[in-house]
């Protein structure tokens, strides 16, 4: 009790602490951000005192998994999912006809560009890594959640942090950084939520009942602490005021657009690509009930990963005031880092040997062989990208946009719809998913959408790259910056078509996996079970030296 | 570890590591050779770019490229490449440059290039303008349209602060001058003149006393003074009621740059031939007789 009096009396002091920022706030979108921390603040206390015996429920229940905050994450995931794509589309039709920019500020591209991208990285990506880390840690240490109060923390203060960063980039709050947008006091939250995320997946590692961590864990772990460190330095910066929505980077120039892209780069390879490898880790070689191909290849293929990865933000400065070496260095590393990042695929799809025919039976393996093709293909044209004479034409073409969305809607999009496809029926104790069929239908969606999107974007590139450097025969650069837009106005219609296709199959995923929670069943020729064995999934009970493998029998 | 658990995995008959988690095992394979291969060989390749391309602080490399050294030789290429034509349209005097075909598309292609650098965020990338912003397509001139009076306004500039020679002219705000009906009764009479509406009396007296002036009595406009031709339906801010009351009360200010310190004396002569062929150029005037106001006459169109 007195536990709860003093939570929730914090939560409370919290709340008139922002109530406070509210009334001093020096402009409008700080004055919203207070109040919705305030209301934020205001709800946690109630639920504090309401589930007063929640801490009684945490505690003391080794026997079972705690996947309350990964149900939550799936249904954060699929929602998340659906309005960034939403966005996404509603984006490209704006580029396609400007009109909908609407005439509002509230409206226009540059506001809604950011909420697009966070919304699906760090929205719909973040969610679903959270969850899954959650989920896997548990299983592969056979050990229950550590801190399940703070578990429940990183789920909410994570939704926190989203809704503020998407209402600020409406309000026009940014800090200008790519990836990175949010302003000072967002940051500090998100800071908070990190360290507390490290130390619930940092301290299930340390109480695991299995010898060795697995590889997944090393991912999601390397994923963790590097992103903590590249937000920390990245968005170090002097607020002009404390009770305003406007910093000051700490870096001017040149060194801040490095900062940034280092920031920027590794943000794709920690969090979309270490992150989701660890995923891929573990539902691969679950779904396809095989084991991973090569344990050797997974080591070596992880610390040169970690390693090459780091140096390698530059190549998004080539050609600029940055300095030559800076600009060599960051392509050398980007080359390198071609085959580490191959490990992975090589590791996902050779798990498959002596499975190959589960492509044609199981969806969820198809969707994971599509995810990890991509994967390989987004990770070779990176480095090739990263080559000056290749970049020198691509760079600030749409041929980007392209590459990223490869690896967006490929890669990642594709990896986390069948993660939770497998998570799904498994979290909510149903027989199987509402329906396997449904599965092929958002995999055929995805395909042609990722086909039209891609193939559009890479003309598109190609054809703005070379319309820039088109010299005529007397000499002179042939066409004005309005001309090659105008050029490419089919293939930007063309994208939005196959972004439309993407988010149709988002939303046949969204209905597929919210029937399976309400535990239905689509009538439909069956397709493959779902294979679980309860026994099997749970914690290993504490260490008895002499209960040998007495400990795998079920406890009751 | 792998000695003592020395289990096969039947499928790929590869040896398993022994480890196991949550049901996952892993097997024993060694790296592909190949991957390591090309792993290799991209390390083998970063090794040598590192000596030949400059790649630590203040070291060139082997082969002394530099990103600023390769921007410069491509405009240096090009530079060079248009030396000859560029050099002999500066020392073409610009009313004749007309009378040497060959270098007059050479000069329009030049202007083509630079017209879409400097020029299309006010005329438009087809130059046809918009309010505000003369279209540079019809045979409609404010200041002229033969191809140094073209060149001219690019040198100076229309009321282009900083320039001493710059095109000037500037229409009153009749607001302090007019009370609100008579504007309206001016407006009726440029509407009317436009064949846009009814003859206006009162108008058409106070255009007499307070525009014909400039823009001549009948309404056609007068070159010295960038007065607009009032009757062609061609307008610069807009014909209709709204735009007109707007014009004639609060008075427009157009500025145009000068580009004589913007731009090399041959570019600005390759705008201005560009602009020229844009379908509206006229033929320079005869040398002698003095321009009278509102005579088009003896001007004729030799667009491209």
């Amino acid at each position: 009790m007195p536990a709860t009096l003093a939570k929730s009396g914090g939560l409370f002091l919290a709340m008139i602490i922002a109530l406070f920022g509210m009334a001093q706030a020096q402009d409008t979108a700080f004055a919203v951000h207070m109040g919705i921390m305030a209301l934020a603040a205001l709800i946690a206390a109630l639920a504090v005192m309401k589930g007063a015996n929640l801490s009684g429920q945490l505690a003391d229940n080794e026997h079972q998994y705690d996947d309350a905050p990964v149900r939550w994450g799936v249904i954060a995931t699929t929602f998340w999912g659906v309005i960034g794509l939403l966005a996404g589309l509603f984006i490209a039709l704006q580029l396609a006809y400007p009109v909908l920019n609407l005439g509002f500020e509230y409206t226009t591209f540059g506001r809604l560009r950011p909420l697009h991208t966070s919304a699906v990285i760090f929205a719909f990506g973040g969610n679903a890594l959270i969850c899954t880390s959650f989920f896997v840690v548990q299983r592969t240490c056979r050990a229950r959640l550590a801190f399940p109060g703070m578990a429940r923390f990183v789920f909410w203060g994570y939704q926190l942090f989203i809704v503020l960063a998407a209402t600020g980039y409406v309000l026009g709050v940014t800090e200008a950084r790519e990836y990175a947008e949010p302003e000072w006091y967002v940051d500090l939250w998100l800071t908070v939520v990190w360290v507390a995320y490290l130390l619930v997946f940092g301290g299930t590692i340390i109480k695991r009942r299995e010898p060795h961590i697995y590889v997944a864990n090393w991912f999601y772990l390397a994923f963790i602490i590097t992103i903590a460190m590249l937000h920390i330095v990245n968005n170090l910066s002097m607020p002009a005021s404390w009770a305003g929505s406007k910093s000051y980077s700490a870096f001017a120039g040149v060194q801040d657009a490095l900062t940034q892209w280092w920031y920027g780069h590794n943000a794709v390879g920690f969090f979309l690509t270490a992150g989701f490898l660890a995923m891929m880790y573990y539902f691969v070689p679950k779904q396809a009930e095989r084991p991973v191909y090569s344990y050797r290849l997974s080591i070596i293929h992880f610390w040169s990963l970690i390693f090459l990865y780091i140096w390698a933000g530059p190549h998004h400065l080539h050609y600029t005031s940055l300095p030559d070496w800076a600009q060599s260095l960051g392509m050398v590393f980007s080359v390198m880092l071609w085959m580490p990042s191959w490990g992975g695929m090589i590791n996902g799809l050779m798990t498959l040997n002596g499975a190959w025919e589960k492509i044609r039976t199981d969806p969820i393996i198809r969707m994971m062989v599509l995810a990890l093709a991509f994967y390989g293909m987004s990770t070779f044209e990176g480095p090739m990208m990263s080559i000056k004479s290749v970049n020198s034409l691509s760079h600030y073409t749409d041929w980007t946009i392209g590459h990223v969305h490869s690896g967006a809607l490929g890669w990642n999009g594709m990896i986390t719809f069948a993660c939770m496809y497998y998570l799904a029926p498994r979290l909510w104790n149903r027989q199987r998913l509402y329906s396997l069929r449904l599965i092929n239908v958002h995999f055929w969606l995805a395909t042609a959408g990722i086909v039209f999107y891609t193939a559009s974007m890479w003309v598109a590139g190609l054809t703005q790259g070379l319309m820039w450097r088109e010299y005529g025969a007397d000499g002179y650069l042939v066409n004005s910056f309005a001309e090659t837009i105008a050029a490419i106005h089919p293939m930007y219609l063309l994208r939005a078509f196959g972004g439309s296709l993407y988010l149709a199959g988002a939303l046949v995923f969204a209905w597929n996996i919210a029937m399976t929670i309400a535990g239905r069943l689509r009538q439909e020729a069956p397709m493959t079970e779902t294979p679980y064995n309860a026994a099997a999934d749970r914690p290993l009970p504490a260490p008895a030296r002499s209960a040998g493998l007495g400990g795998l029998q079920p406890a009751e | 570890m792998t000695d003592h658990n020395k289990r096969v995995d039947e499928a790929t008959g590869t040896n398993l590591v022994g480890h196991e988690w949550d049901g996952i095992e892993e097997l024993d394979t060694p790296l592909p050779r190949w991957w390591v291969y090309i792993f290799a060989a991209t390390v083998v390749f970063a090794a040598g770019y590192v000596v030949a391309y400059p790649s630590f602080p203040d070291v060139a490399g082997g082969t002394g490229w530099s990103s600023r050294g390769q921007l410069d030789e491509a405009l240096q290429a090009q530079t060079s490449a248009r030396a000859p034509v560029v050099t002999a349209i500066a020392a073409t005097p610009i009313e004749q440059l007309t009378a040497n075909p060959q270098l007059m598309r050479s000069a329009i292609e030049g202007g083509r290039a630079a017209f879409k650098v400097n020029c299309v965020q006010c005329h438009g990338s087809g130059a046809a303008g918009s309010k505000g912003y003369p279209n540079l397509n019809d045979d409609d001139w404010l200041w002229g349209g033969d191809i140094t009076s073209i060149h001219t306004t690019l040198v100076h500039g229309i009321r282009s602060p900083g320039s001493e020679e710059t095109r000037f002219s500037q229409m009153p705000a009749f607001a302090d001058i007019l009370s609100k009906g008579q504007i309206s009764a001016l407006v009726n009479h440029v509407r009317a003149i436009s064949g846009q509406g009814k003859p206006s009396a009162a108008g058409a007296q106070l255009f007499a006393e307070n525009c014909a002036s400039c823009h001549g009595p009948e309404g056609k406009g007068m070159r010295e003074q960038g007065a607009p031709n009032l009757t062609d339906g061609i307008w610069l801010y807009g014909g209709d009621r709204a735009s007109l009351t707007q014009t004639i009360a609060k008075a427009r200010y157009g500025v145009m740059p000068h580009w004589a310190t913007r731009l090399d004396p041959a570019t600005v002569k390759m705008l201005a031939a560009y602009v020229h062929s844009l379908g509206g150029g006229e033929a320079n005037p005869a040398p002698a007789p003095a321009e009278t106001a509102a005579a088009p006459t003896g001007e004729t169109n030799v667009g491209s």
